[in-house]
């Protein structure tokens, strides 16, 4: 047990914490915010993707021990004011999003890929994406709002 | 997750000191942790190094170009450093995994990991690197001893891996379509006194391909390797491809290598 | 004002899923929960001898521990197969006992021996690796077209076979064949598919003990047709005791239709210790054993004449069912399978024979198409073979052997109500600019790769399915499906649904049907589903049924709204019901300006009366309140139908092969909300490139599941795509009041065939799916071996 200073979406906490738990079940579990998923155990599906100081990375991945001091997004601290961000809005104006389950970590990894380069171009959306599995939309109504977003931030 | 202790070192010194006997030295984590989550793995420690000063500095000069292990891949993707010395190494480790992954995953633990299908282990042979550890430096030819299998003894800890930058260097990787992990990864290096060649993903450990470097040496070019017969002898199958397979793939992939070198 | 139906509307749903709002069957948690962790077989055959759970019982924070013995012990039933087949030799198909926990043996690798009920998640897991079970491991059968060979997993089961099924006039066949200038021949493989929705399945059971309410929560496409499954058959619980909540659901793709084993289990586990008992899959779980897709081995014959008339087809299938039969997986190879082999083809006779075959693999189900990818992908495949054959041009081939004429009585069972399968081929030909393929041929070749064109044309039965026809064959229940439309006093409307979202977006697409038919805002209009204690019994989401039979239930009950409203409106404007026209949301007076609002009948509705007079704006024996059900029965299957082109690039030296155009042209009826059916679409392309290039659900001899991660099995990825061109043509269907055909399956019944097609197209040789790199490579250099031998 050890105790982890972490500002989780904008707010700072200080928790007790035991020192395997994973990022994505202390968010789950601890904070209770399940906008993060969790749909593999091999750190492929990528829908557990938060932003750790600002990168995108696989919360099922990530000790929470590890980010003592860090900064962490997730899908809930993306609104204000009750706002979508950008990428959200152009989710749904896309039809990016179907079942929902992989939508926030395809949401949070690709405003990282637009931090990193402001307008891709299609080939480099696809091949950014490859941490994020969809099931639902073929990915191409998710293409389309990233390179919409793209324009927009 | 089954339970460990994790503690951090502020230094190679004090990493050393809190490993024990049933410990794993912590960077990006990731092979390391999904292997605890899978329960193929515990320990008693995990000791976070990501916070050693030491282990993260990148320095190129004319000859070499030293990377700290605990470089993640998207910081040699995109440093400048290393695009301007060794470029087909910031090409590799663009192409490591996703972009998570290469927002945490170091070179130090994907080397210390020597996954059989691993791209850096290629990249480490093929340009002469050196090992540098908290006890000695270890030429790459000597680092990779089998599968999963390195020649660290416990409680060694990766400081640094320094490369050798050659005249041109190309790495083309044949990705399983599954796991995006190398069925075939070639790097091929052409260094100051000799060309040298990787295979990675082929055996249970990288290797270097002696054929293949003397075609190349004998005459640098694509069609050089045409006639090179590559025996499929020992390599792995499995259901992504044969070993027969793989011996084709290796050919391809170096003609590729060779044409973007 | 403008029509809803037809309109892009962006989800009413999204924001929730956007915002990390959505609330999947993971994200609860209730007070005092207890986790499970289920121990499963390591082995694909084997005998129990004993499980001894001593040890682990004692690990710390374990609550408890069931065996089959107990499951057994309690007379908890076995999970079903709900549809009877009867075999050729007039006999009812063989179906093995499917304990929810195994007490004698295991069948499959994953099947359930134990759950261990613990504390934490951590402890539970911890305590499941000290459980003790002996096993007595028996040789497996693995392989579909070995397994009728192979020693006989089930006693009383010979041959490991479940039915032997035929349909069709096998001497009118035969004599085609006869009178026949060709015959082109085909052997098929149909792998098997993992299906791989994102969520993996989850339940909590919760049993209060003091009302003897059971609630289970869970990841369910139907949670009526689980509870009434769980209920009569499961003896878990009586229905009217029983909740079943299946709240936001991460994708299906028909693997969660069924009642699984985890469902019955937690729930009556629960009731035992009486606390809540909570299970979430582990992704490697729901490899081994979410039910599997397809895994069929076929060989075709197509009887043709020189001029490219088809006049004969012969189908012999082994379909492979896994170690139980499932929910819906004697229908799958049946009825939703064998008549649709003649595709949407004037084909006067054929025969088929299924065998479904028993294995120690995991059961096979329902998966995104279910029988009609399989279907298809025969027909299709050996059209294309066909035409190669004859020397006609692939399209001219199709366009020779369409159904012209509607309705149109197949010849085995299926009387189609409408299509035009010209119309969508043409439209299809000219977007993929079909005309201009051997110039993007050469324009390949010059980069090294060889390029290939493939066609599916296509039809499937969907909107399942009419209650009395269904039964009739061996359903075992009828597939109606339950609406109600309830106004609320302050006008805004609540619609409850018996079928069941998980992605399909049916929130903002019942929504445009209501709005459009009540005239109210979509703002004003909410949907409710997936709890059996909110809205009236219905049939789930699956077989693209829910707008055809869902949708058209929401319609009918919308027309009873308005029936009923417009009695209140006469009375409240003095004149006659017969005189009343409603239009937008009012109830107009012929010939006067005098109208009263929707909302306005539905407040009078619910407060009939006014104050300082005795006077009530219902007439005489219409009852108080607005709200209507309906329990809509389809006449027919719907028939949505279309032209798919896929163009391929092969790269001869490695034989990695990329789909780099794709063109679908569907007909599906009256589309209600385009945006969303596009993404049905896509979707389903998407799932069927990956059958056809990339997935494999592969079990080595011993039957263990080598593909059992993403590591392994292939999960197509955004780079794995090209932009799909998507359009339509319109012939509403005939058979519900919507016109809808269905959508959701479509890709991924079309998709295979047009992919493979073209990979055959482009290397010229034969490959089974999926086409992977090194298939397509050996492929290439077998053909190159025969070109230089001949």
């Amino acid at each position: 047990m050890a105790n982890v200073n972490i500002k989780i979406n904008g707010k700072k906490i200080s928790k007790e914490i035991s020192d395997n738990i994973l990022l994505s079940d202390f968010l789950r579990d601890k904070l209770l915010l399940t906008g993060t998923h969790i749909g593999c155990d091999t750190s492929q599906c990528g829908a557990c993707v938060v932003h750790l100081n600002g990168n995108s990375v696989k919360s099922c991945t990530t000790l929470v021990a590890d980010c003592d001091g860090c900064e962490v997004t997730t899908i809930e601290g993306l609104s204000s004011n009750g706002k979508m961000h950008v990428m959200q809005e152009s989710f749904k104006k896309h039809h990016g999003l179907q079942c929902g389950f992989c939508t926030p970590g395809m949401v949070m990894s690709a405003i990282d890929l637009l931090q990193k380069n402001k307008n891709p171009n299609e080939q480099e959306i696809r091949d950014w994406l490859e941490g994020n599995i969809c099931r639902c939309t073929g990915y191409q109504n998710i293409v389309a709002a990233v390179k919409d977003a793209a324009s927009k931030m | 997750m089954k339970s460990f202790n994790y503690k951090t070192a502020t230094s190679t010194k004090e990493a050393i000191k809190l490993f024990s006997g049933r410990s794993a030295f912590l960077a990006g984590g990731m092979t390391l942790l999904p292997a605890i989550k899978l329960r193929l793995a515990a320990y008693s420690d995990l000791i976070n190094i990501k916070k050693i000063k030491g282990l993260s500095g990148i320095r190129a000069s004319s000859k070499s170009l030293k990377i700290g292990s605990a470089i993640t891949h998207a910081a040699v993707a995109s440093s400048k450093e290393v695009i301007k010395s060794i470029p087909s190494l910031a090409l590799l480790a663009d192409g490591i995994g996703d972009p998570q992954v290469r927002n945490r995953g170091t070179i130090g633990g994907s080397i210390a990991n020597n996954d059989p299908a691993a791209d850096y282990p290629a990249a480490c042979l093929a340009l002469n690197a050196t090992i540098h550890t908290n006890k000695r430096k270890i030429p790459a030819d000597k680092f990779f001893k089998g599968m999963f299998e390195t020649d660290l003894k416990k409680g060694e800890l990766i400081e640094a891996i320094e490369f050798e930058v050659p005249e041109k260097s190309s790495y083309t990787k044949f990705p399983n379509p599954a796991s995006r992990y190398a069925i075939v990864g070639v790097y091929i290096a052409k260094l100051k006194k000799e060309i040298r060649v990787a295979v990675t993903g082929v055996e249970s450990c990288v290797f270097r391909c002696k054929k293949i470097e003397k075609a190349l040496t004998d005459n640098f070019s694509e069609s050089s390797i045409d006639n090179i017969n590559i025996s499929s002898n020992g390599f792995n199958s499995d259901i992504h491809a044969s070993a027969e397979y793989r011996a084709h793939i290796i050919k391809v992939m170096a003609k590729k290598a060779v044409s973007t070198c | 004002m403008v029509s809803l139906i037809g309109s892009k509307i962006e989800r009413k749903e999204d924001k929730k899923f956007l915002t990390g709002k959505g609330r999947y069957t993971a994200d609860i948690n209730l007070v005092n929960q207890t986790y499970a962790y289920f121990v499963r077989s390591p082995h694909a055959r084997a005998k129990i001898l004993n499980v001894n759970i001593t040890k682990a019982s004692k690990s710390p924070g374990v609550v408890k521990i069931f065996t089959g013995e107990e499951i057994a012990s309690e007379k908890i039933g076995g999970l079903i197969a709900g549809w009877k087949i009867v075999s050729q030799d007039g006999k009812d198909m063989k179906v093995p006992n499917h304990p929810p926990l195994a007490k004698h043996a295991v069948n499959y690798v994953g099947d359930h021996v134990a759950i261990v009920i613990a504390e934490t998640l951590e402890q539970a897991k911890n305590a499941a690796e000290l459980v003790d079970v002996s096993y007595k491991i028996h040789k497996a059968v693995v392989n579909t077209a070995d397994a009728m060979q192979s020693e006989a997993i089930y006693e009383g089961i010979d041959q490991n076979l479940c039915f032997d099924f035929i349909l069709g006039d096998k001497r009118k066949t035969e004599d085609s064949f006869s009178s026949a200038d060709k015959i082109v021949k085909l052997d098929l493989r149909n792998n098997r598919l993992i299906p791989n929705a994102m969520e993996p399945r989850a339940c909590i059971g919760d049993y209060n003990s003091s009302s003897d309410e059971l609630t289970l929560y869970t990841t369910s496409q139907n949670p009526h047709l689980s509870r009434l499954v769980l209920s009569a058959f499961g003896g878990i619980h009586p229905e009217h005791k029983f909740r079943v909540v299946a709240p936001d659901v991460g994708g299906g793709f028909g693997s969660k239709i069924y009642a699984y084993a985890e469902d019955a289990v937690a729930a009556w586990a629960s009731k035992k210790i009486e606390r809540p008992v909570k299970w979430v899959a582990e992704r490697s779980e729901s490899f081994l054993s979410d039910c599997h897709g397809r895994d069929h081995i076929t060989h075709v014959e197509l009887a043709i004449k020189n001029d490219g008339k088809i006049i004969g087809l012969k189908v012999d299938t082994i379909a492979n069912i896994g170690a139980y039969a499932s929910l819906f997986a004697t229908v799958t190879p049946t009825y939703l399978y064998a008549p649709l082999i003649l595709g949407l083809y004037d084909i006067p006779t054929a025969f088929i024979n299924v065998k479904a075959v028993f294995t120690n693999t995991a059961p096979v189900d329902a998966y995104r198409g279910a029988g009609r990818p399989e279907a298809t992908y025969l027909i299709e495949r050996i059209v294309h073979k066909a035409a190669n054959e004859i020397g006609m041009d692939q399209a001219e081939f199709r366009r020779k052997n369409f159904i012209k004429k509607f309705p149109h009585q197949q010849c085995l069972v299926h009387n189609i109500d409408s299509g035009d399968y010209v119309a969508h081929l043409d439209k299809a030909l000219e977007i993929s600019d079909y005309k201009n393929f051997e110039n993007r041929k050469s324009e390949s070749a010059k980069k090294g790769k060889l390029r290939g064109l493939g066609f599916s044309t296509y039809i499937e039965a969907c909107g399942i399915a009419p209650s009395a026809v269904v039964m009739s064959i061996g359903c075992g229940v009828g597939l109606w499906e339950s609406a109600e439309v309830r106004f609320n006093a302050t006008g805004n409307v609540t619609v409850f649904s018996g079928a069941h979202s998980h992605g399909q977006g049916h929130d903002t697409t019942f929504a445009q049907i209501v709005g459009d038919r009540l005239g109210v805002p979509m703002e004003s209009i909410d949907v409710v589903h997936g709890d059996t204690d909110k809205g009236p019994f219905g049939m789930g989401t699956y077989g693209s049924r829910s707008l055809a039979v869902g949708g058209s239930a929401i319609a009918k009950a919308c027309d009873k709204i308005i029936e009923k409203g417009k009695k209140v409106a006469a009375h409240m404007l003095e004149g006659k019901p017969e005189d009343i026209d409603f239009k937008d949301g009012d109830f107009i007076l012929k010939n006067s300006n005098k109208k009263k609002t929707i909302a306005e009948v539905a407040f009078a509705c619910y407060l009939p009366g006014q104050f300082g007079e005795i006077k009530s704006p219902l007439p005489p024996g219409v009852e108080p309140g607005l709200k209507e059900t309906s329990f809509y029965d389809p006449v027919n299957f719907s028939f949505p139908a279309g032209t798919h082109i896929c163009e391929v690039e092969v790269d001869q030296n490695t034989g990695e092969t990329q789909v780099v155009k794709y063109t679908a042209v569907d007909d599906f009826g009256t589309i209600i909300n385009p945006m969303i059916v596009e993404g049905q679409v896509h979707g389903g392309i998407a799932q069927g490139i990956g059958q056809a290039l990339y997935e494999n659900g592969h079990y080595d001899e011993s039957g263990q599941l080598i593909t059992a991660s993403y590591m392994d099995y292939t999960m197509p990825r955004a780079d794995n795509f090209p932009q799909i061109k998507v359009d339509y043509t319109t012939t509403p269907a005939t058979s519900n009041p919507l016109g809808s055909k269905g959508c959701g399956e479509a890709g991924a019944i079309a998709s295979p065939p047009a992919v493979m097609n073209a990979v055959i197209d482009a290397i010229g040789a034969d490959v089974s799916m999926p086409a992977t790199a090194e298939k397509v490579w050996n492929a290439i250099k077998k053909n190159d071996y025969k070109k230089s031998a001949a």
